[in-house]
C-alpha cells in the first residue's frame, strides 16, 4: 500500500498510531495524582515532540544516509521561523502560506550553503557548516536587526499590515494563527474519570505534517536515490571512479534536509508566532545531531524516537527541584540522602544541559547505533537464548544453529 | 595611519589567544589525529584557574574592631584575607595583586592533569572511530565541562583584574612620533602578546631542538614507522596532549583580565579557533599561529567604523567569510601539506 512494502507499512502505521493517539498515551497518570508530573500529554510539549521529530527526520536524511555531519542545521530552522513570522506579519495569520514560505526560503538557503560546503568532506564539511551557521547567528543578532529584530526576537505587533487578514481582532488584540479559521491554540479537553486528555488543533496539524514527512522519508530511504546516498556514505571515491558525479545527489539530500528543518521552524512559529536568533545557535544544531544519534542514525524510526526522548526528558528534568529530590530519596538515611540529593542536583532543573552532554558522551561511546540498535541487541539476545534452547534439544541430531 | 596602527595592536591580543588555542588544536590533530571539540573548554578551565586562585587568595576571616563603629553603631567588621595573616600584610597584598600571573604556576599541573585524564580516559578509545564520533564525543565533553563550571561559578562573568602595575595604558603613539594619547594600549595586552610569543616560541623550540620533539615530529609524519622502530609513540603523544591542554589553559589564565571569564567563553573561542586551524592548514603548526594572528588582526580592522560604514556587519562575519573563501580556493589552508588530514 502507498508504495511501501509490508514492513515499512507496519512501521508507518505504528508511528501514525503513536502520534495520533499521543494525547492518550502520554497521559497515563490521573491529573491530580503524584505521578501527574510525568505526564507529557499537553499540547505545548506534544507539539515540540513532533516538530523536533520532523527536524530530526530531515537531519537523518543527510547524516544517516550520506554520512555528512552538518553542524549548522539550526540555521535552517531559524530561517524557517523568521520567514513564517514575516508571513504572519505581512500576509495573513493563516499558517499554510507561512509554512510554505518557510520551506521554500530554507530550501534556497540550504542550496547556497550546501553548494559551497559540499565542496569539502569530513571534518571540513562540519566546520564549514558550523561557520555558516555561526555567521547567520551573528548576522541575525547584529546587522540584520531590521529583519530579525535582534536580541528581542521577531514578534507580531498591532501595526502589522496583514494584507489578506486583519491587523487586529475586534477586541483590539493581535489575531492568533489559524488554519482557515481553526485556531492553532484552540484545544478540547476530554474528561474521563480522574484523567483529562487535551486535543489541540495545533498538535494535530503538526502531527499530520509530521506523518507526511515521515512517509516521504520512508520513500526516500527505499528509493534508488536513497540507495545512491548510501553508496556515497560507504565509498564516495569508488562512486567517483565509476564515472558518477556524487555532488548533485549529496546536494539534493542537503537541500531536502534543509527544507525539513525549515518546515520545523515554520511550524514552531505557527504554534507560537515568535522567532529568535538563539534558535540558530550551534548548541541547537548539536541538539538535533544528538536526537538523531540517540535514536539511531540511518534508521527510519530512530530520529523520531530520539527527538521524543530528548524533549520528554528535557521537560521532566527541568521540572524537578531540590525538594522533589528530597522526597524521592527520603527513604535513605539522612547523610546518604543529602549525598544523593547533592549528586542528583547537578543533573536536574537548570542542570539539564549537563545531563544532555553526558548523554551525548555515553551514547556515542557505548551505543553508536542509538536506541534502535540497543533495542535490536536486546531482541537478538532473547532470540539467541530461544535459539540456544532449541539447539540444545536438537544438538544430538544436528549441528547447533549459528 | 594612527587608527590603523591602533587596530593592528588591538588585533594582536585576540590574535594571540586564537594562535595559542589553534596551536594546541593542531598539536592534537597532528599527533593523535583527533578533532577535539573540547579544546575551547580547556581554555575556559584555564581562565577559571585564574578566578579560583584569586578567590582563594582573598578568602578572608572576619574580626571585630571594638574601637571603630560602622554607620549602624555596631563594632566594625574587618575582613582579613588568610594570606595576609600568614605571610604578613605586605606579602599578602602582593600575592592578591599578582593572583593572575601566579595562577600560571597553579594552572600548569591542573591543565596537564586534565589533559592526561581526558586523553587516557576518553579520547584514547576514539582513535579508530570515525571523525564524526570524535567530534560528537568531545562536543558532549565540552558541554559537560561548561555546565559543571556554570554550576559552581555561576552564569555571570567574573571580573579578574590584572596586577596593579599593568592596569594602566601605554602611550604607544609617542614612540612612533604621534601626538600623545592617540595610540594608547593597555599594558596587560602587551604582556599577553609577549607571553603568547614566549609560549609559541617555547613549543616550537621544544619540537625543533629536543630529541623528544624530534620523535614527536617523526611520529606526526609517519606514526607506524616510528612505532616499528621500537619507540612508544603513544606515550609521547599522550604527553603532547597534556602539553596542548596546558597551552590552551595558560592562554586562558592570562586572558582572564582581558575578558572576564564566563562559562561559555570556551565555546565562543572554539568555533573561531577551528576556523583558524582550517585557514592555517590542518596539521600545520606555523600555519595555525600565522592564521591566528592574521584573523585576529583582520577582525579588529573590520570593526573600524570606516569599514563598518562601507560594509555593515562585516566585523561580525569577517572571520567566517575569510574561512569560506580560503577553504574554497586553497582547500588545504594557507600552509597545509598534501596528505595531511585531507578528509
Amino acid at each position: 500500500m502507498l508504495g511501501l512494502d509490508k514492513k515499512d507499512m507496519t512501521t508507518l502505521l505504528v508511528v501514525a498510531a503513536l502520534v495520533l493517539l499521543a494525547p492518550f498515551i502520554l497521559n497515563p497518570f490521573p491529573a491530580n495524582s503524584a505521578m501527574a508530573q510525568f505526564n507529557a500529554g499537553y499540547p505545548d510539549l506534544m507539539q515540540r515532540f513532533v516538530i523536533f521529530g520532523i527536524f530530526a527526520i530531515g537531519f537523518n536524511i543527510l547524516f544517516g544516509l550520506t554520512g555528512y555531519l552538518s553542524f549548522g542545521h539550526a540555521a535552517f530552522l531559524g530561517v524557517g521561523s523568521y520567514s513564517a513570522v514575516w508571513m504572519f506579519k505581512l500576509l495573513s495569520m493563516n499558517v499554510i502560506p507561512a509554512i510554505l514560505l518557510s520551506v521554500i526560503v530554507a530550501g534556497l538557503f540550504a542550496l547556497v550553503i550546501g553548494f559551497i560546503s559540499l565542496r569539502r568532506t569530513g571534518i571540513y564539511f562540519s566546520i564549514l557548516t558550523l561557520a555558516f551557521a555561526q555567521m547567520s547567528f551573528n548576522l541575525a543578532y547584529s546587522v540584520l536587526t531590521p529583519i530579525t529584530n535582534g536580541e528581542t526576537g521577531l514578534q507580531l505587533t498591532l501595526e502589522d499590515p496583514r494584507i489578506l487578514g486583519q491587523t487586529a481582532t475586534e477586541s483590539g488584540g493581535i489575531p492568533v494563527t489559524n488554519l482557515f479559521g481553526i485556531e492553532m491554540r484552540g484545544s478540547e479537553t476530554l474528561y474521563f474519570g480522574d484523567w483529562s486528555f487535551q486535543f489541540s488543533a495545533g498538535y494535530y496539524l503538526c502531527a499530520i505534517i509530521m506523518l507526511i514527512s515521515f512517509y516521504i522519508s520512508v520513500r526516500i530511504f527505499r528509493s534508488p536515490f536513497g540507495l545512491m546516498l548510501r553508496a556515497i556514505k560507504s565509498n564516495k571515491t569508488r562512486m567517483n571512479y565509476t564515472g558518477l558525479n556524487t555532488k548533485p545527489y549529496a546536494l539534493a539530500a542537503f537541500v531536502i534536509s534543509g527544507m525539513y528543518a525549515g518546515l520545523a521552524g515554520g511550524l514552531l512559529a505557527s504554534m507560537d508566532p515568535l522567532a529568535g536568533a538563539e534558535r540558530m545557535q550551534w548548541t541547537a544544531s548539536g541538539e538535533v545531531v544528538l536526537m538523531t544519534i540517540l535514536g539511531g542514525a540511518g534508521t527510519l524510526i530512530g530520529p523520531v524516537l530520539g527527538a521524543g526522548f530528548i524533549k520528554y526528558f528535557e521537560n521532566i528534568f527541568s521540572k524537578i527541584n531540590e525538594s522533589v529530590l528530597h522526597s524521592w530519596f527520603s527513604f535513605l538515611p539522612e547523610s546518604v540522602e543529602n549525598g544523593a540529593v547533592w549528586v542528583a542536583e547537578h543533573f536536574v532543573g537548570g542542570g539539564w544541559s549537563l545531563t544532555l552532554g553526558l548523554l551525548f558522551m555515553l551514547v556515542v561511546t557505548f551505543l553508536p547505533g542509538g536506541l534502535v540498535e540497543g533495542g535490536q541487541r536486546i531482541i537478538k539476545l532473547f532470540r539467541r537464548r530461544k535459539a540456544d534452547d532449541g539447539a540444545e534439544q536438537r544438538a544430538a541430531k544436528s549441528h547447533p544453529a549459528e | 595611519m594612527d587608527a590603523i596602527i591602533l587596530q593592528f595592536l588591538n588585533g594582536l591580543d585576540k590574535g594571540s589567544a586564537y594562535a595559542l588555542i589553534a596551536l594546541g588544536l593542531t598539536l592534537i590533530f597532528g599527533t593523535l589525529g583527533v578533532v577535539n571539540f573540547a579544546h575551547g573548554a580547556l581554555f575556559m578551565i584555564g581562565s577559571f584557574c585564574a578566578v579560583t586562585l584569586s578567590k582563594l587568595f582573598t578568602l578572608s576571616f572576619e574580626t571585630l574592631d571594638p574601637t571603630r563603629k560602622d554607620f549602624l553603631g555596631n563594632p566594625l567588621k574587618i575582613k582579613t584575607p588568610y594570606v595576609e595573616q600568614w605571610f604578613g600584610p605586605d606579602t599578602g597584598a602582593v600575592l592578591i595583586d599578582w593572583a593572575v600571573p601566579l595562577a600560571i604556576l597553579f594552572a600548569i599541573p591542573i591543565m596537564i592533569a586534565v589533559g592526561f585524564i581526558m586523553e587516557r580516559g576518553l579520547i584514547k578509545h576514539f582513535y579508530k572511530r570515525p571523525h564524526a564520533d570524535q567530534i560528537l564525543v568531545t562536543f558532549g565533553l565540552a558541554i559537560v565541562l561548561q555546565e559543571l563550571v556554570k554550576h559552581y561559578y555561576g552564569a555571570n562573568p567574573i571580573q579578574t583584574p590584572a596586577p596593579e602595575v599593568f592596569r594602566g595604558s601605554f602611550d604607544f603613539g609617542t614612540l612612533l612620533g604621534f601626538d600623545p594619547n592617540v595610540i594608547i594600549y593597555p599594558y596587560w595586552r602587551l604582556v599577553y602578546f609577549a607571553f603568547a610569543a614566549v609560549i609559541i616560541g617555547g613549543v616550537f623550540a621544544f619540537l625543533q631542538f629536543t630529541t623528544f620533539g624530534m620523535v614527536v615530529r617523526a611520529g606526526m609524519a609517519d606514526r607506524e614507522t616510528v612505532g616499528l622502530l621500537g619507540i612508544n609513540i603513544d606515550k609521547r603523544f599522550t604527553i603532547m596532549f597534556g602539553l596542548a591542554a596546558a597551552v590552551a589553559g595558560l592562554a586562558g589564565v592570562m586572558y582572564a583580565p582581558i575578558n572576564s571569564p564566563n562559562y561559555h567563553m570556551g565555546m565562543d573561542f572554539l568555533v573561531l579557533s577551528f576556523v583558524v586551524v582550517v585557514v592555517g592548514g590542518m596539521g600545520s603548526l606555523p600555519g595555525a599561529v600565522a592564521a591566528g594572528f592574521l584573523l585576529g588582526i583582520l577582525e579588529s580592522f573590520a570593526s573600524m567604523n570606516e569599514i563598518k560604514g562601507l560594509i555593515p556587519g562585516i566585523d561580525q562575519i569577517i572571520i567566517y567569510v575569510v574561512a569560506i573563501v580560503i577553504l574554497l580556493t586553497r582547500p588545504r589552508g594557507l600552509m597545509g601539506r598534501r596528505g595531511v588530514m585531507e578528509e
